[in-house]
């Protein structure tokens, strides 16, 4: 069984105001590494088997209909082992 | 006239958006969201509320339900349709209005009278107001940040299609104060404010939203 990952990212023109909250939060906490945090959404996929090109650019269809909205999302979709 | 008001899991404004129908002169029908049948309505209002509890983003579940097949098919002939604040959302992720509602920038939910500035009377849902008008309704919503890209506001900036705007300080980060926008041809329009809750003093802070339900009214009616 494998699992096809789909990550969704807020294009980087779009405000991100949890991702602004959680970077105001670290350094309250004594974390200083962060120049900025951006949040975004995980898919993941169960498939039987290994998946094929066709099943990938189903995802890729589905995602782009359903899962991530264009207008102001990015997404990539990959195959995880 | 008979105005559609559609009712999805999780809508919580239906009962209001008809009772200020219904108000405003006009007969009210419910619309189910596993219904594909408008039930020959003449208009129909998207309430506000959470459908599908807001799961992926808000409106993205609602927008592929049965009945928005037909809504989204009369939109395009010209049927008269309002999105209110949940049917804002759903307008966008159907693609009827352009843009998306991103969270408010200050991350808070926010429940309060807002006063809005109409800034366009020629859609099928604002003929009632004069252009400059100020009004008063409640504003409620936690995605109620209007977000385009700067070719879509240029073109919404420059062909009129911004309808409402906050006036004040902008309560949510939309992009130069947006509270509402029709599509090109002015029978679609998405407000993020409620004013199916102030049609009458006795219920809302003022009964400066009726004219949103009257304005259809004309407009079907010419």
């Amino acid at each position: 069984m494998a699992k096809i990952v789909v990550d969704v990212m807020l294009k980087p023109e779009i405000l991100d105001p949890q991702g602004v909250a959680v970077s105001a939060a670290l350094p309250r906490l004594g974390f200083t590494f962060a120049k900025s945090v951006r949040q975004g959404k995980r898919f993941e996929i169960e498939v039987d088997g290994e998946p094929t090109p066709a099943q990938l650019a189903e995802v890729e269809k589905a995602t782009e209909k359903l899962l991530a909205n264009p207008v102001i999302e990015t997404f990539t979709v990959r195959v995880e082992k | 006239m008979k105005v559609g008001v559609v009712t999805f899991p999780g809508t919580l404004d239906d009962r209001d958006a008809a009772r200020a129908a219904t108000h405003a002169g006009t007969t009210a029908v419910s619309l189910w969201h596993n219904d594909a049948d408008l039930k020959g309505v003449d208009a129909v209002i998207l309430p506000g509320g959470f459908s599908y509890g807001d799961y992926l983003r808000c409106g993205a579940i609602s927008r592929f339900a049965p009945v928005m097949e037909k809504i989204i098919d009369a939109a395009n002939g010209g049927m008269p349709l309002l999105g209110i604040c949940n049917g804002f959302q759903v307008l966008c992720e159907a693609h009827l209005l352009p843009g998306a509602l991103t969270r408010n920038h200050e991350l808070h939910f926010l429940c309060r009278d807002q006063k809005l500035e109409i800034t366009n009377n020629q859609t099928a849902w604002t003929t009632s107001y004069k252009v400059g008008q100020e009004i008063v309704i409640p504003l409620k919503n936690g995605e109620g940040s209007f977000q385009c890209d700067d070719a879509t506001l240029a073109a919404l900036e420059g062909e009129g299609r911004i309808i409402a705007r906050y006036v004040g300080e902008n309560p949510n980060g939309s992009r130069n104060k947006i509270a509402g926008i029709t599509n090109e041809r002015g029978n679609v329009v998405g407000l993020m404010p409620h004013p199916e809750h102030a049609i009458d003093p006795l219920t809302g802070p003022t009964a400066d939203g009726l004219a949103f339900f009257t304005s259809v009214l004309n407009a079907m009616v010419k």
